[in-house]
């Protein structure tokens, strides 16, 4: 609790106890009338001078109608009717109400702050051979830095010395430690868990990867959503209806009745306009609808899901449609061998050997992945007479063999038929001594996760859509491999713009839609789709910066998280929206036909107000 | 240009109320008051005099909010 909060707390149990005294004292012993206003104004003052204070301060200065405003009238009106008991009262519970809403409000901030608790305190900088504890901000790029055990790593760079295990999981919610090594980039935000490694800064600390993140974070609740707009217009205008009502309520039926003739009975006529202004205490739904959306944002970002603002939450809780980039996104973005088919006479092993050494020279990703899948050390003195064969391959003298490794361009040059055609990715075809010895498909390897992904969003009834640049047979192989529904192939980057285009306007108009993408070349798209979703540790700055959402750990799967927490969110927002102005309606309309009282005026008051705080709370988790 | 503040305010509704009050002030083109980080954005205009425009700024929150503060 803060000092502010203390004081309050020390208010409240003093007025408790007083005015418990004062009450058992005038049950018991006759005192006059004069005396027992006089021993109830002591707890009222107690607990109620700030909100009298800021009340006056409000009339002055024609800010009327606050909460202030409300309390100050209907406790004072209380006091002037005679009903000492119920004034003070007001005031108590409404006191303990702000208390319980400034500690709850607190708590979710400290609970939000724990979840992002990245932000490095220190770099350790090596200064004349000596360690020294700088401030992140400090460090100009190029620095070497050491990183001990335990430590939170303060900016990115690459590790230049040592080896370590590092824990990621503050920033992608990924709970298996990585292995890093020198020469690996490592990001701000992982700690380092077993080694001391020392590092070279590639960004000064207001570019790093943590400092972007924390930035997004913080920026996060700026961006408000619909809910919250609507319910900040909503008070702006129920306050004042609510205190017009209640003066109606003061003033109308007893005129009427006096008209009449009837006895106008304004006493009870202004209790129950009092109990009015008690109800309608607009701050229960103006609180826990944006702690409702902070709470999803920080269970969000927990888990490696970064939203930046709660109307995206908002969208992604009503998306009907999610768009992938392939490469990246659904694919690793690395290419490996998936497919060896050797022709009668060879066997996997064989093609492979004759297909690695003939490409042993290049540098090129199809050569390296050959490279890699042959596993065994490449022998250069079994080869000789590399030459590469532009567009077409390459071609080698492997243990006295003629090898042909390439295309299909290159098969039919050297008069070798092929039998097996295939599309899948890329295909190298392979001839020994003229003859066609067969095939080996190399492409881009699909994520574990990517079937998951997409067979839960459509067990959701969402449309999958694939864009892409690959060749239509191969974008249609993959497609069905992941189960997308709707494939786009052959597409240019503009071109992905134009059929996100083109889906925007085919959906119905409730329905959102996604983009998921990790490119450079997607950030025209990102930023056109409702809502943007960007891989975050393989996705380009530019990607990250267009984005609505980024995965931090390009997990496809987590988008299905992230639409959980949305959904969760939003049901949580819209239960404290109509529990609060159902309780409040109904309570205003028992107030005025007089059958509700002071008391169910105060809960409909503060206890709206706690129950649609610790609802809000439930944002913060969510179950995987 | 954009900066942000802290702030210090009691209630959700007051900082609503906060929020309009620094963005109808001169020099501003927009602001953001998140209740829930307790930070104030402003976007100000081109050529405004920050300083300038937030103390006027900070004088029209407590004309709205008696209990608020700005840590300009």
């Amino acid at each position: 609790m803060t000092a502010k909060q203390k004081k309050v707390l020390y208010r409240i149990i003093i007025s408790t106890v007083i005015l418990a005294a004062v009450w058992a004292g005038t049950e018991f012993f006759r005192v006059p009338l004069w005396l027992e206003v006089i021993l109830y104004l002591i707890p009222y003052f107690v607990i109620g001078y700030d909100i009298l204070r800021k009340a006056g301060k409000g009339i002055l200065k024609r800010q009327m109608f606050d909460e202030n405003f409300l309390m100050a009238i209907a406790t004072v009106g209380a006091m002037a009717l005679g009903e000492f008991r119920e004034g003070v009262a007001v005031m108590l519970f409404y006191q303990i109400g702000e208390l319980f809403q400034s500690c709850a409000v607190g708590k979710s901030r400290r609970d939000i702050a724990a979840l992002m608790d990245i932000r490095p305190d220190y770099a350790n900088v090596i200064t004349d051979g000596r360690v020294e504890k700088v401030d992140p901000d400090e460090v100009e790029v190029g620095t070497e830095i050491i990183i001990n055990p335990g430590e939170k790593v303060p900016i990115d760079g690459i590790i230049s010395e040592g080896s370590t295990t590092l824990n990621t999981s503050a920033l992608t919610g990924e709970s298996i430690p990585r292995d890093a090594a020198c020469g690996d980039e490592i990001i701000s935000g992982c700690i380092n868990m077993t080694g001391v490694i020392k590092v070279k800064t590639t960004k000064e600390f207001g570019d790093s990867t943590v400092s972007k993140i924390l930035d997004m974070v913080e920026n996060s609740s700026m961006k408000k959503s619909r809910s919250e707009n609507f319910i900040t217009r909503f008070a702006k205008y129920y306050t004042p209806i609510v205190c017009c009502g209640a003066l109606a309520l003061a003033i109308l039926p007893p005129v009427i009745s006096l008209i009449a003739g009837m006895n106008p009975d304004w006493q009870n006529w202004i209790i129950r306009a009092l109990t009015f202004l008690v109800i309608s205490c607009p701050c229960a739904l103006v609180i826990s609808i944006p702690l409702s959306f902070f709470g999803g944002i920080g269970c969000a970002s927990s888990n490696g899901v970064l939203v930046k603002g709660s109307n995206y939450l908002e969208v992604l809780a009503s998306t009907g449609c999610v768009v992938f980039d392939k490469t990246g996104t659904l694919t690793k973005g690395v290419f490996q061998v998936t497919g060896v088919y050797p022709e009668d006479g060879y066997d996997s092993k064989s093609l492979l050997y004759y297909a690695a050494y003939a490409e042993s020279a290049s540098g090129h990703p199809i050569s390296l992945s050959l490279k890699k899948a042959f596993e065994d050390k490449i022998d250069r003195d079994r080869v000789k007479d590399i030459k590469e064969l532009a567009g077409h391959g390459v071609c080698a003298v492997v243990d006295g063999h003629n090898v042909y490794a390439g295309n299909m361009k290159l098969m039919d040059k050297i008069g070798a038929s092929v039998r097996n055609v295939h599309y899948e990715g890329t295909a190298v075809y392979v001839a020994v001594d003229d003859k066609y010895a067969g095939c080996i498909t190399i492409s881009d390897v699909i994520k574990p996760a990517a079937r998951s992904a997409v067979a839960g969003l459509k067990a959701k009834g969402i449309r999958t859509v694939m864009l892409t640049g690959d060749a239509h047979a191969a974008a249609e192989r993959a497609a069905e491999e992941i189960g997308i529904d709707t494939v786009r192939s052959e597409l240019l980057p503009a071109d992905k713009v134009e059929e996100v285009e083109n889906l925007l306007k085919e959906k119905s108009p409730g329905e959102k839609l996604a983009f998921v993408g990790d490119g450079i070349n997607d950030a025209p798209v990102l930023s056109r789709a409702d809502v943007g979703i960007a891989m975050g540790a393989l996705g380009s700055d530019a990607a990250i910066e267009a984005a609505d959402i980024v995965l931090m750990d390009d997990d496809p799967s987590k988008i299905l998280l992230a639409m959980k927490i949305a959904v969760k969110t939003l049901w949580i927002v819209k239960e404290n929206i109509v529990f609060a102005i159902a309780v409040k309606i109904i309570c205003l309309i028992l107030g005025a036909l007089g059958i509700a009282n002071m008391w169910i005026a105060i809960f409909a008051d503060v206890g709206v107000m706690v129950i649609a705080v610790i609802n809000a709370t439930r944002a913060l988790r969510i179950k995987k | 240009m954009k900066k942000v503040y802290g702030v210090e305010v009691d209630c959700a509704n007051c900082a609503a109320k906060m929020e309009e009050a620094v963005r109808k002030t001169e020099g501003v083109k927009d602001a953001a008051l998140s209740f829930m980080t307790l930070k104030l954005r402003v976007e100000f205009e081109e050529g405004a005099d920050a300083d300038k425009v937030m103390k006027e700024a900070l004088k029209n929150c407590k004309k709205v909010e008696d209990d608020c503060e700005i840590f300009l």
